[in-house]
């Protein structure tokens, strides 16, 4: 049996790869494109170490198979910042010290990405509900959470304040 | 299968190149764009359905299923989406929950059912599962059938001598085991559009608040005349015997009651005499019966709130 042809976007890319059909999306990033920035946790979609974007909704890589990736959208982590600017989730958990050993962190800024994205001003219950699927055995969460809100409040400050002058701001300074 | 077959249990740990010499791993998969293709595809010998892949991806790292040809349903038309008639909702099998729960109309309509799917897994979970895995996956503790038996949701079941119709408590016929033929698969869910004066719920039980499995599970909907009288009801249970459970002695406590303490209580009473549950580490039987009680009664109590507030 021939390995199957797949053809797809990846943080805007067009690619391609061959991969078995029991090759996960977490497998094909990670070993066809080595895009190691997502990892692996558990291969179960216990922990989230893997989330990523397909077709604008959070899933687990490692609950999809590459295959499925035929003809659409994947965004991951390496997609995050825009060159060397970090997106405020990565800013201000560097200054939160939101991470120890950073196994989880990608899955949760990727998670956090598309709940800021859905709702700009989420409570610490909602944060909190939102990520139960991303574990961390490090940081106790708590930090992840503030970080989360923070990073919250400063985009809604950025876009409340209109002018570029304050997102740069927040971008630079934050 | 995959037992006895050392060097396929190896496959998993080894790079995809390794995974080529494994020949019995070698897995086809095809994406039918019609129900025709699709369960004649599912007919073959050893073809496993893929819907949102949260049960099978699972089950093929732990080397539980080995099949020969991965049959992908979600390019089969009207298997994605949620459509609203005077007929009553349709949800196609592989709408992911997420999706679901995002229905502004739908969500309003059967609050329970969407309460049910949204307990599923994790966020990143309810981005890929769906109401016909759910269901066909066969778990005794399966969050959305309860909820969906309570709401009288019927399954459009296709195989390749046609479509027909099965009310969603008559598909779990054993832990892990469904009615379907071999070929058939779930291809929408039919429910319909709840009387004025009708309400659902849904409530579930875990030792914490999220990413666990239902200890017991409760699933209610009913609806009311003008005067407040209850003309029908249903009632679900999950998590307390080897399949998901109609209560019918449940809906008859309700029926023609104001769904007063006497009819909870009649409720509750009814829905514990239905459980035939085991002892795990999730609960013990002793427990899961009388909690099952507990949660039916409460479940019916937000039902009735719902039922009385809708306009
Ligand atoms: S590696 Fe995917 S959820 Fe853990
Ligand atoms: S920082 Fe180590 S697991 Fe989260």
């Amino acid at each position: 049996m021939t390995k199957h042809h797949v053809e797809t976007t990846v943080n805007g890319n067009e690619v391609e790869f061959l991969c078995a059909t029991e090759q996960t999306l977490l497998d094909v990033l990670r070993d066809e494109l080595y895009l190691t920035g997502s990892k692996e946790g558990c291969s179960s979609g216990d922990c989230g170490a893997c989330s990523v974007m397909l077709d604008g909704r959070l899933v687990c890589a490692c609950l999809v198979l590459g295959v499925e990736a035929q003809g659409r959208k994947v965004e991951t982590i390496e997609g995050m910042a825009s060159g060397d600017t970090l997106h405020p989730l990565q800013q201000t958990f560097l200054e939160h010290a939101a991470l120890q050993c950073g196994i989880c962190t990608p899955g949760i800024l990727v998670a956090a990405k598309a709940l800021l994205e859905r709702n700009a001003d989420p409570s610490e219950t909602e944060v909190r509900f939102w990520l139960a699927g991303n574990l961390c055995r490090c940081t106790g969460y708590d930090k992840i959470v503030r970080a989360v809100l923070d990073t919250a409040a400063q985009m809604r400050g950025a876009t409340s304040k209109s002018g570029k002058a304050a997102k740069k701001a927040v971008t630079e300074g934050a | 299968m995959l037992a006895g077959k050392p060097e396929c249990i190896a496959t998993q740990y080894t790079s995809s190149n390794t995974h080529r010499e494994g020949k019995t791993l070698e897995m086809d998969y095809q994406t039918p764009t019609s129900a025709e293709d699709a369960a004649g595809l599912l007919s073959k010998d050893g073809a496993h359905v893929l819907a949102g892949g949260t049960d099978l991806l699972v089950k093929l790292r732990a080397g539980m299923v080995a099949p020969k040809l991965v049959v992908d349903l979600k390019d089969v038309p009207r298997l994605r989406g949620i459509e609203n008639d005077s007929q009553g909702w349709r949800v196609g099998a592989a709408t992911p929950c997420a999706e679901i729960g995002e229905h502004a109309a739908f969500a309003a309509a059967w609050p329970g059912v969407v309460e049910s799917l949204e307990l599923i897994g994790s966020t990143q979970i309810q981005g890929r599962a769906t109401l016909g895995g759910n269901l066909c996956n066969a778990s005794p503790a399966a969050d959305t059938v309860p909820a969906l038996i309570a709401a009288g949701a019927v399954c459009e079941v296709v195989g390749v001598k046609g479509q027909r119709e099965v009310p969603v408590e008559q598909i779990v016929t054993a832990p892990g085991q469904n009615s379907l033929a071999r070929g058939e698969f779930v291809l929408g869910f039919r429910l319909p559009n709840p009387p004025a004066r009708a309400g659902d719920a849904y409530l579930r039980f875990i030792p914490r608040t999220e990413m666990d499995i239902a200890v017991v599970g409760a699933g209610v909907a009913l609806a009311l005349d003008a005067k407040g009288v209850c003309t029908h009801a249903r009632v679900g249970l999950g998590a307390v015997a080897p399949t998901p459970l109609l209560v019918g002695d449940g809906a008859k406590a309700l029926i023609g009651t104001k769904v007063d303490g006497g009819a909870l209580k009649a409720l509750a009473a009814a829905a514990s005499a239905a459980c035939n549950p085991i002892d795990d580490k999730r609960g013990t039987v002793a427990y899961r019966i009388k909690v099952a009680g507990v949660l039916a009664r409460r479940a019916a109590g937000i039902a009735y709130e719902r039922a009385t507030s809708r306009k």
